[in-house]
């Protein structure tokens, strides 16, 4: 094989941080051939980005690198930013993973995709102008004449990662750095982008470095896959070969960290714990000055839905769905119209004081373990401060002893509840939250996105701790996601929301095997299209 | 004072969401508009404020005699009920006319100010304009050498600055260039000669550099480290252009910062102005209250709301020029 | 990592302690070297401010007429040269001319020579000056025309110099010191509480009476606030606590706005969300969740608040509406000192250097606190 186009031997990433020296990447090699795309997987922290990042230039001022990185047989590291812009842009390039914040909010994209190709590709102005519309096409943005003049605020995440790549592409790269491009999109624009870059490699043929935590994207785009661990990599080889025989038990285990298996189904004569029907909740959009409401968006128009003991619904779809605020609005934590009873008890009726004993059994799990417990008091608080409401009378000392309990459930030391919550991980945050919800033995949990900020191998440790829990006290799940493997995982019954109205439902098997709508296929297509077989690997994967 | 501006970001949002094509002169005649309750309410509270106050106008060290007394309450309409006095007031504040200065008895509140605002605006402008150049320059250059000597000079430097109060400086400014030096003159006015204006315009510049200087180098930091400046780093483009995108990014909170920094700095400054003895507008407001010059004093106030006002609508139009997620049309 | 392992439901174990936000934040200020020398030197300045005056050997308003304007020194007072001209002042009330005058240690050994005998009890005019003891008389001679008399100096120190009345300059500025650095929490704490009242309660409640409320920040903002503060001046009169109370009764509009912001964006957060989905009431999220998660922002706006009113105190003081006689501040002291720059520096220099260094403290334990309050800031 000739010499690869980029070569990557004996690096390290260290940062200076204020309780010492973060060593971030421990000497590590990889290769990149021409043409092909390799990938870098591992979970939060694993180095994988921070590798890039230093092949780039782009590590954070308290950071550095040692070690080699050539190009092409030039040595990158340790180069002034003057003479490793002769090689950033034009012949390496990088997508990031937050395409909402990657374009300068002041510009026009045009103007912005001009400039690479005015200082590298030395174009006129004129002339830069023409082909920046010609990239706008290349990366399939509809009228590119029209958005060329468009600012980054009028563009969704999709397009402003698709304007991304057409800069990275402007100059022909030899090789593309693609560190978690799809991350922060919609599954079904997840797609649409991981399409793309393929068809333009198959185009171009440039290389790929193809950073990720999605082993499906993995299987499906990468030639060859290097793993890494905590700054090391730890196995590396043809992506099918990992995959058929993974030799590291890490990478074992991220292969086995999707989540698998099903719900056992709930007994037919459970009690109905929640109904709701004809759940509406509308925005105005604004409010003009004489208090006159202009434009109404309806977030959640016309949904019901009904959960008895032991049974979980899922509900699916893309964000701005509605499926968060129905959630919340089946809680009555949000006004809504419609009708929602919890046993035999009609729930809009009750005002705030009204609702407040009923709490207790209807419990709420956020998505973002970081946002979702009070930073300045201790977990142990946290997770009893519901037994302050509802059971006022007993003691500081049984508190503590009920914490204990509920931090032994979620399988948390219990030795742990006088931390505070940043000292825990995003995983172990999570429990608490979960802890705190548990304590009051409630009938409902409705969890929105419960797993989606967490790494997959600790998101099969929280889906089979909730599944435990649900078991164990016969509770009753609305489980609130955009993660199709998730949600099969744990649901009974399925309902896939769309601009605030429920466009299919069914069981988990028939919306998985036999969806009826378009949209519903979409997304378990985009979801799953990393999925399908092991056998059919590689290979003509990126030529499809 | 930045969120007066930030209101009017709001203000601003909602006329885009409502109609469609607001163009910009309109939203500028609205913006007016809307600040004239503001003005009004100013303008009542300032009147009775002061009218509140014990003492009067013509309360000299030696009592006037009685007679005298109540023909002067007559003349200036004194004698009547205050909320007549102050409809009065606001009748003849719409006609344009601010009344007689009470204490300074042979001018004219407007007359005062006729004078006295082009020397305020004067020096106040060119303090600004240094404050700007020097500040932002200063600022930009510590943000790009983040942690060099550079860096803690000037933001030493800022805090020296900001900590060292005018009426300290001004002094030792005399000393050193008037006296020891006597390269410029210690005070004095001399219609607006250069030299003249040196000392002043350095005494009123020096805190205000200091807060761009710090208001620059925190925002051009936190943009350098922005994704956005990550991009333009990746795509290896020179740290001109870098730095000019970074710039842009950093002017929004110093330009919101510099609107109601513009009005204080326009409308005098009491310190600067005695200790260089020059004849403009800032020692009116303070002399004003002390001797009860009612008309001089609202005089004030009423100038000083209106550029206010004016300088936070400035301040979002220059907004809505640099950062088109704000915009009219 | 080692998440999720079971463990047997034994007796609790001693938990371990957690390291809270506030733990973490003071490791970082004290990292932080130009905060933690502001916090020692600004201790050490407050501290000599408060018992300074007890121990240096003068009251804070003691004259001392023979001692207008003298310059700082190391040195005691009173110099070599200015013992013979205050003897030959002394003397020519005596009645008498000073001779032979010699100067061992602290004694002062002299000839007194007069016309006719000298009155002996004329001799306590030594001791009535800022510079000599009690004067004995060692011997006489001439039928009292000569007089050999011993006279003890006073030794005194005035490291700063003394004032225009002749007042040690180092006993005022710290009494100064303390009165500005009074002036300064006072109004702070003044602005801090309706600040906090304010912001919290409009921030809390909403819609629209968040909107009125701050509508009402906004007027405020637009009238100049030097007039509040001098109709305040002409209310009160000059009565420094009451008008600091109402400086900081002005000064709260910026704290009003920050703790308003905080609560808004808690409010948005799902940690208040989930205490309303547990049922807690209102005054529980207040007291658990808004308040603790508002007072880094506010602590930090305190340190900034207390130099702005400082500098405030003695811009008041430049115009005359300051602290009164024999009271002082740094701002009077200062302004006094800018009067008579010219042949008098000290008087301008020390006060100067004392405000100054108290608040480049304050300023640098501010950034520091806020950098350490919000790490990700820095």
């Amino acid at each position: 094989m000739a010499e690869p186009v980029l070569a990557v031997r004996n690096l390290h990433v260290r940062f200076r941080t204020g309780d010492g020296i973060l060593h971030a990447v421990k000497g590590i090699d990889i290769d990149v051939n021409a043409g092909e795309t390799v990938a870098i997987v591992g979970e939060s922290g694993s180095g994988k980005s921070q590798t890039m990042m230093s092949v780039m230039g782009l590590l954070a001022s308290n950071g550095w690198a040692e070690g080699s990185v050539k190009y092409r047989g030039d040595e990158l590291v340790g180069l002034s930013p003057d003479k490793l812009n002769r090689y950033r842009g034009s012949k390496l390039t990088m997508i990031f993973q937050e395409p909402m914040t990657s374009l300068d909010p002041l510009y026009k994209i045009g103007d912005q995709l001009a400039l690479p190709l005015t200082t590298h590709g030395g174009l006129s102005k004129a002339k830069a102008r023409e082909r920046a519309i010609e990239l706008l096409e290349l990366v399939r943005i509809p009228d590119p004449a029209r958005r060329i003049d468009s600012y980054p605020h009028e563009m969704s995440g999709g397009q402003r990662q698709r304007v991304m790549i057409a800069m990275a592409l402007a100059n022909s790269p030899d090789v593309l750095i693609a560190d978690e491009p799809t991350t922060a999109l919609d599954v079904t624009v997840q797609a649409k982008i991981l399409e793309l870059l393929a068809d333009l490699q198959k185009r171009l043929g440039m290389s790929i470095v193809f950073i990720t935590h999605d082993l499906g994207i993995v299987r499906r785009f990468a030639d060859r896959t290097y793993v890494m661990k905590r700054g090391e990599v730890v196995e590396s080889g043809k992506t099918a070969d990992i995959f058929a025989t993974p030799k590291h038990p890490y990478t074992q285990m991220l292969i086995d960290a999707e989540p698998t298996g099903r719900k056992e189904p709930a007994p037919a004569n459970a009690p109905m714990v929640l109904e709701a029907k004809d759940v509406q909740v509308v925005f105005g959009l604004k409010k003009g000055f004489l208090g006159k409401t202009g434009h109404v968006l309806r977030a959640v128009d016309g949904v019901s839905l009904s959960v008895r003991a032991g049974e979980t619904v899922g509900v699916v779809g893309e964000s701005g769905s509605g499926k968060s605020t129905l959630g919340r609005a089946i809680l009555r934590l949000q006004t809504a119209s419609g009708m929602v009873r919890f046993e035999d008890r009609n729930l809009m009726p009750l005002d705030r004081a009204g609702m407040r004993p009923l709490r207790r059994h209807l419990q709420l799990v956020f998505q973002d373990p970081f946002g979702s417990l009070s930073p300045r008091m201790t977990s142990g608080e946290i997770v009893t401060e519901g037994l302050l409401v509802h059971e006022p009378s007993i003691s500081r000392k049984e508190r503590d002893r009920r914490a204990a309990q509920a931090f032994e459930e979620v399988r948390l030391d219990p030795a742990w509840r006088n931390r505070f919550p940043h000292e825990f991980s995003g995983g172990q945050r999570q429990r608490i939250a979960i802890a705190r919800a548990m304590i009051l033995h409630p009938k409902l949990v409705v969890l929105d996105e419960p797993t989606s900020a967490l790494d997959r191998s600790v998101q099969k440790e929280i889906v089979e701790l909730l599944r435990d829990l649900q078991k164990a006290h016969g509770l009753a799940y609305v489980f609130i996601s955009h993660d199709l493997a998730v949600v099969r995982a744990l649901s009974d019954e399925i309902m896939v929301m769309k601009s605030g109205k429920v466009v299919e439902r069914g069981t988990a098997e028939q919306i998985f095997e036999r969806p009826k709508e378009d949209y519903t296929r979409d997304l378990i297509a985009a979801a799953f299209l990393t999925q399908r077989d092991n056998a059919e690997a590689k290979g003509q994967s990126l030529a499809s | 004072m930045g969120w007066l501006v930030r209101t009017g970001h709001l203000f601003l949002f909602f006329a885009v969401l409502g109609n469609g094509g607001v163009t910009l002169l309109s939203y500028i005649l609205r913006r007016l508009l809307s600040a004239i309750p503001t003005l009004f309410v100013i303008i009542t509270i300032a009147f009775f404020l002061i009218r509140l106050a014990p003492g009067g106008p013509f309360d000299l060290e030696r009592p006037l005699e009685a007679k005298v007394m109540e023909n002067l309450n007559r003349i200036y309409k004194l004698d009547r009920p205050l909320i007549e006095q102050f409809w009065l007031y606001l009748s003849s504040v719409l006609h344009g006319d601010f009344g007689p200065s009470f204490y300074l008895r042979d001018f004219s509140v407007a007359e005062l100010f006729a004078r006295g605002l082009p020397v305020s605006m004067t020096l106040g402008g060119l303090a600004l304009s240094l404050a700007v150049l020097v500040g932002g320059t200063l600022g930009a250059i510590a943000a790009l050498r983040q942690n060099s000597g550079i860096d803690y000079l000037v933001t030493g430097l800022g805090a020296l600055g900001l900590t060292i109060p005018n009426f300290v400086v001004a002094p030792v400014f005399q000393i050193v260039f008037g006296l020891a030096l006597a390269w410029l003159p210690i005070a004095g006015w001399n219609n607006g000669s250069p030299p003249n204006l040196v000392l002043p315009v350095l005494v009123l510049a020096l805190p205000q550099i200091a807060v761009v200087s710090r208001m620059t180098r925190a925002a051009m930091i936190e943009n350098l480290r922005s994704n956005h400046i990550r991009t333009l780093r990746s795509l290896g483009l020179p740290s001109l252009t870098i730095i000019k995108h970074a710039l842009r990014g950093a002017a929004l909170p110093v330009v919101s910062y510099l609107g109601p920094a513009a009005a204080a700095l326009l409308t005098g400054s009491v310190v600067v102005e005695t200790i260089f003895g020059l004849p403009g507008v800032g020692r009116y407001f303070v002399e004003g209250a002390l001797n009860r010059d009612y008309t001089l004093v609202m005089g004030t106030v009423v100038v000083v709301a209106v550029f206010v006002l004016i300088f936070n609508l400035v301040v979002d139009i220059l907004y809505a020029i640099i950062d088109p997620r704000i915009r009219y049309d | 990592m080692a998440e999720g392992a079971v463990f047997p439901a034994e007796t609790l174990k001693d938990p371990v302690v957690g390291r809270s936000l506030w733990v973490e934040a003071r490791g970082r200020l004290v990292r932080n070297k130009a905060a933690l020398t502001s916090i020692i030197v600004l201790g050490f300045v407050a501290l000599a401010c408060i018992f300074g005056p007890l121990v240096t050997g003068h009251p804070f308003d003691k004259v001392y007429p023979d001692y207008v304007k003298v310059p700082a020194s190391l040195e005691s007072y009173p110099k070599p040269d200015q013992i013979e001209p205050n003897i030959e002042r002394i003397g020519s009330r005596v009645r008498a001319k000073a001779e032979n005058i010699t100067i061992n240690g602290d004694n002062v050994h002299m000839t007194l020579v007069g016309q006719r005998p000298i009155d002996e009890r004329l001799l306590a005019y030594f001791e009535r000056s800022d510079l000599f003891g009690a004067a004995k008389v060692v011997e006489r001679a001439d039928e009292g025309k000569r007089l050999v008399v011993d006279v003890p100096m006073k030794r005194k120190y005035f490291f700063f110099g003394t004032d225009t009345n002749g007042r040690d300059l180092l006993t005022r500025t710290m009494k100064a010191g303390q009165v500005s650095l009074a002036i300064g929490l006072l109004a702070t704490f003044v602005a801090i509480v309706i600040g906090v009242i304010y912001g919290a309660t409009s921030g809390y409640l909403g819609g629209r009476a968040d909107l009125v409320m701050m509508r009402a920040v906004d007027v405020l903002y637009s009238l100049p606030f030097i007039f509040f503060v001098i109709m305040l001046v002409v209310f009160f009169g000059r009565n420094f606590v009451l008008m600091f109370i109402a400086v900081g009764a002005v000064e709260w509009l910026d704290m009003a706005r920050i703790v308003r912001g905080q609560t808004l964006s808690i409010k948005r957060q799902e940690y208040v969300q989930a205490a309303e989905a547990l049922g807690v009431e209102t005054k529980g999220i207040i007291r658990r969740h808004v308040i603790p998660n508002t007072l880094g922002p506010v602590v930090v706006y305190m340190t900034l608040l207390v130099p702005k009113v400082i500098l405030l105190e003695s811009f008041l003081s430049f115009l005359g509406l300051g602290v009164q006689e024999p009271n002082t501040s740094l701002g009077v002291l200062i302004s006094e000192g800018a009067k008579n720059i010219q042949g008098a520096t000290w008087m301008l220099l020390y006060p100067s250097i004392t405000l100054v260094t108290i608040l480049f403290c304050l300023n640098f334990i501010g950034d520091g606190l806020r950098d350490a309050l919000d790490p990700k800031d820095r």
